[in-house]
């Protein structure tokens, strides 16, 4: 076990644990942030994306002593009021079916806009593709998309 | 406008009360209208008190509509109290919606099952809205000393025009709950609908785009312990011993033992399955210390002997065999040929094996569909606190209240003390009906003494059982010199289940027709998996008929057209479970919104369609093949499911079909060496991603006025054949074994 200090969502936060642990689990269990979901838990599924230092990262896999430094936005913290150009999006197209894997695809999106605010359609597919949606809502996740890129 | 006794049936179900705070409640019985076998024996109470489904409306005017059934992306917690809230004539606006918890002890059919939840709520939801509305403008009248005829209603307010009166419902709402409850109401006519058929968004969209708490994952309670078992590596395989030394000392780690989930005496009933029933819990502070412990663990086990498991499926006696031995993928290939020469007869119609040795042209194909796996995104998990005699729970579930007498049993705890709060599905289709891991959840609460969330992995999951059925079919089809289909011929099994439907298209429409069944045991377990059975069947059926098509010169649409045109007007044999007309007309409607008539040049088509679960579903998927990969443009939808209750949602359930129909198609696929399963995450198991979606996907839906049915099954099942037989254009070659992948290299 040992003490690592945080940034999660623009908070400072202390936690006590095995320094193996991933970021996934400090988030869900520790601090109580369950938005980012678990899937597979060998970055496979893209369900525990999140944002460290604005890269999307697969939380499953990364390991906690490797976050201290670095500024961490899970999906509670993409926007204050859920209202992320993504987020809006999401709603205008009511993209969800069961809705697990959403938060993931949310922030999967929101750093592909962050770094290519225009991107083809080649380059959705590509940066979603490690996003699984086992219900199929791929076609609405990628107009949602469009719809994002056009307000930025 | 038509007028609905509230009395559905013997069993009044409409209860009126004041609430404390102010304002009514209207309880009813969510689905005493449809009483669809099984549920009879289970009896209904005395005390109304506790009803499963209710409108709440607060003096303010706020309305809430209860949820009974759970949600898991068939957009159910929408669509149900919408058709409430139509009848209401709420304001949709001012509606929030709850789920509602587990009441088995009064009610039945709150469970996620064979598309079901609209079509057998209609009714019900209807009357119980529109006898709120009433009452409410009873209470108007009443208020206003005015002819309740005088009374009319818009979005949440109740009008006396002659008198320049307006309330909104809130201000009547302590009255009304006084009345007595009406015993007929007027229901609405379809074309004064305000809400159904007018798209509204998910009631949980909000939450799910900020990842606020909403499934069983997410659950948490003050002091809860998290748990994780460990099962058998291989079917056929028992635990024997474990070495738990190195685990038991690791940090956070408060317990390992071992248990069973099932009492040996305890007599299954339909969804109790579950191969592995003697497992290993590992308990602790956090999931990961829990996760590293059950590593840690070394386990030894044993070969499980052969045994027969009684089962009670709805009150029909069943043996299961479930025989000894480590299953190879190759050896249950080889009984299933040896199963398949010695078929049950299931339907005959005319004298086909005379025509098949005498006819012009005779086509015969085998057909093979291999294990799949739900691979819900949300994996297992449940919640359990027991204290004493009581149990509380909470997680993702499909069929609760068929859960519940296992639990039960298991516990020593009467049912009447076991509360289930349901909470969102990530994901069923089907795996989470067989909720074995909610009563192991409970035995280690109760060891314990502890709530406790128990977790499966991903490997976990995928490797726990509860499969699709490994199917096979042969058909055979008869032309005469006129290419006239004149016999039809349908043999089809599976490992350990039996797929065939004997009474569908082309059922009905060839005079001489065999269909014929067969099993062969396996300890491997198997369940319902979307659209069961149909999304075998619909796809080697409808390739099949592709391919007789093209046998006999017609084009595919136009020979399963005259083929329901023979079934309209001379149905051969009893039996036919579809409406030639519906099933044509998708059929037609397809046709027109793809544009059969004018393909473009490159792009090769498929066509198919099915029906089941009361719904129809033709298809039209439109593919190329690219640097040798399959890529496909669109496919275009055409459903036939009655009146559609909220079509934006409707057609994204439709969207997720047919995504998921190609998925499974091209590339799932379970197989066993030695019982071990040979995947076991997402590494090894290919799922389809957005790369291999349909660039786009256009739904109709059929207008004709009939009652809605379901629609998270029936556009599933087609689409694989409307892949094959667009494969079949591009490649030049059949598809006969999923999955597809295999053979386009893809």
């Amino acid at each position: 076990m040992a003490q690592f200090s945080l940034n999660i969502n623009g908070k400072s936060v202390q936690v006590d644990v095995d320094p193996n642990t991933p970021l996934l689990w400090v988030l869900r269990d520790h601090l109580d942030l369950v938005g980012t979901k678990f899937g597979c838990g060998i970055a496979q599924c893209g369900a525990c994306t999140v944002h460290v230092d604005g890269e999307a990262v697969r939380s499953c896999s990364y390991p906690i002593s490797i976050v201290e430094d670095k500024k961490v936005v899970t999906i509670e913290g993409l926007s204050e009021k859920g209202d992320h150009p993504v987020q809006k999006a999401w709603v205008e197209h009511d993209v969800p079916q069961c809705g697990y894997c959403q938060s993931g695809q949310i922030m999967s999106a929101a750093s592909l806009l962050a770094r290519n605010p225009k991107p083809t359609d080649e380059e959705i597919t590509s940066a979603m593709n490690g996003n699984i949606c086992r219900c199929g809502t791929y076609t609405r996740i990628k107009a949602a998309i469009k719809t994002a890129s056009q307000t930025l | 406008m038509s007028n609905q006794s509230t009395k559905l049936d013997r069993r009044s179900f409409l209860k009126v009360s004041a609430l404390a705070g102010g304002g009514m409640m209207l309880s009813f019985n969510w689905l005493a209208g449809c009483k669809p076998n099984a549920e009879e024996a289970l009896g209904m109470p005395e005390d109304w008190f506790r009803m499963n489904g209710y409108i709440r409306i607060g003096d303010n005017g706020l309305i809430t509509l209860m949820s009974p059934n759970p949600e898991g992306g068939q957009n159910v917690k929408t669509s149900m109290p919408m058709i409430l809230a139509e009848e209401l004539d709420a304001d949709w606006t001012k509606v929030i919606v709850e789920q509602a918890p587990l009441d088995t002890d009064n009610f039945t059919r709150q469970f996620i099952g064979g598309s079901q939840a609209i079509r057998t709520g209609w009714t019900p939801l209807r009357t119980a809205g529109a006898t709120a509305r009433q009452m409410l403008m009873r209470a108007a009248a009443q208020t206003w000393n005015v002819p309740v005829s005088e009374i009319t209603t818009e979005p949440g307010f109740i009008l006396h025009q002659p008198g320049n009166k307006k309330a909104h419902f809130g201000e009547m709402a302590n009255l009304a709950a006084t009345l007595p409850v009406p015993e007929e109401v007027d229901l609405k006519a379809s074309q004064d609908f305000k809400i159904i058929g007018t798209s509204k968004k998910n009631v949980d969209l909000n939450k799910i785009v900020t990842g606020k708490p909403l499934f069983g994952m997410d659950y948490k309670k003050e002091g809860m312990l998290y748990a994780m078992i460990i099962h058998p590596p291989a079917f056929g395989n028992k635990l024997k011993s474990f070495d738990d030394s190195q685990a038991r000392s690791m940090p956070g780690i408060r317990d390992i033992f071992q248990f069973k989930s099932l009492r040996d005496d305890y007599k299954r009933t339909f969804f109790d399955t579950v191969q592995f029933t003697d497992l290993i819990a590992i308990v602790g502070d956090s999931t990961w210390q829990v996760l590293q412990a059950k590593k840690a663990i070394k386990a030894d086990w044993k070969i499980q002997e052969g045994y027969e498991e009684q089962r009670d499926m709805f009150g029909r006696e069943a043996v299961r065999v479930v025989p000894k031995g480590l299953e190879n993928t190759d050896a249950q290939e080889i009984a299933m040929k040896q199963a398949a020469q010695k078929p049950q007869t299931q339907r005959k119609d005319g004298n086909p094996e005379a025509v098949f040795s005498t006819a012009a042209k005779v086509i015969e194909r085998t057909y093979t569909g291999p294990f799949l796996a739900h691979n819900c995104m949300e994996p297992m998990n449940f919640f359990a606190h027991v204290e004493g005699d009581k149990v509380t729970c909470a997680g993702p579930l499909q069929k609760p209240e068929l859960t519940e007498h296992a639990l039960s049993s298991r516990l020593g705890i009467p049912v009447e003390n076991i509360e289930i709060e349901m909470t969102r599905l990530g994901g069923g289709y089907g795996r989470r009906s067989y909720a074995h891991w909610l009563i192991e959840a409970a035995v280690i609460s109760q060891k314990m003494n502890a709530p406790v969330k128990l977790v499966y992995t991903r490997e976990d999951d995928m490797t726990g059982g509860v499969y699709r059925s490994r199917y096979q079919a042969t058909y055979r089809a008869a032309l005469n010199e006129n290419n006239q289909l004149i016999a039809f011929h349908v043999n089809a099994g599976g490992l350990p289940e039996n797929p065939l439907y004997a009474n569908r298209f082309p059922a009905g429409a060839v005079d001489n027709y065999l269909a014929e069944g067969w099993e062969v045991p396996s300890n491997i377990t198997t369940g319902s998996f979307r659209a069961p059975r149909s999304n075998f069947m619909a796809c080697v059926e409808q390739s099949f008929l592709d391919e007789v098509a093209e046998a006999a010169g017609k084009d595919p649409i136009d020979f399963r057209l005259e083929l329901l045109a023979k079934a309209k007007a001379n149905p051969v044999g009893e039996g036919n479970d579809y409406d030639p007309d519906r099933y044509a007309k998708v059929l037609e409607l397809v046709r027109e919104k793809a544009n059969w008539a004018n393909s473009t040049p490159g792009v090769s088509r498929g066509v198919s369609a099915y029906f089941c679960h009361n719904s129809y579903a033709a298809q039209v998927l439109d593919m190329k093949i690219v640097d040798g990969q399959v890529q496909i443009d669109k496919v275009t939808n055409a459903i036939d499911c009655g009146l559609v209750v909220n079509p934006d949602a409707a057609k994204n359930l439709c969207e997720g079909a047919v995504i998921d129909g190609i998925g499974t198609a091209m590339y799932g696929a379970l197989t066993f060496e030695n019982g071990v399963i040979s995947k076991s995450n997402f590494d090894q198991y290919r799922q389809i991603r957005m790369k291999e979606a349909p660039k786009s996907i256009e739904t109709y839906f059929v207008e004709n006025g009939e009652d809605p049915s379901g629609l998270g099954e029936p556009a599933y099942p087609p689409v694989f054949a409307a892949l094959a037989n667009a494969l079949y254009k591009a490649t030049g070659n059949r598809f006969y074994d999923q999955p597809f992948s295999r053979q386009s290299n893809s």
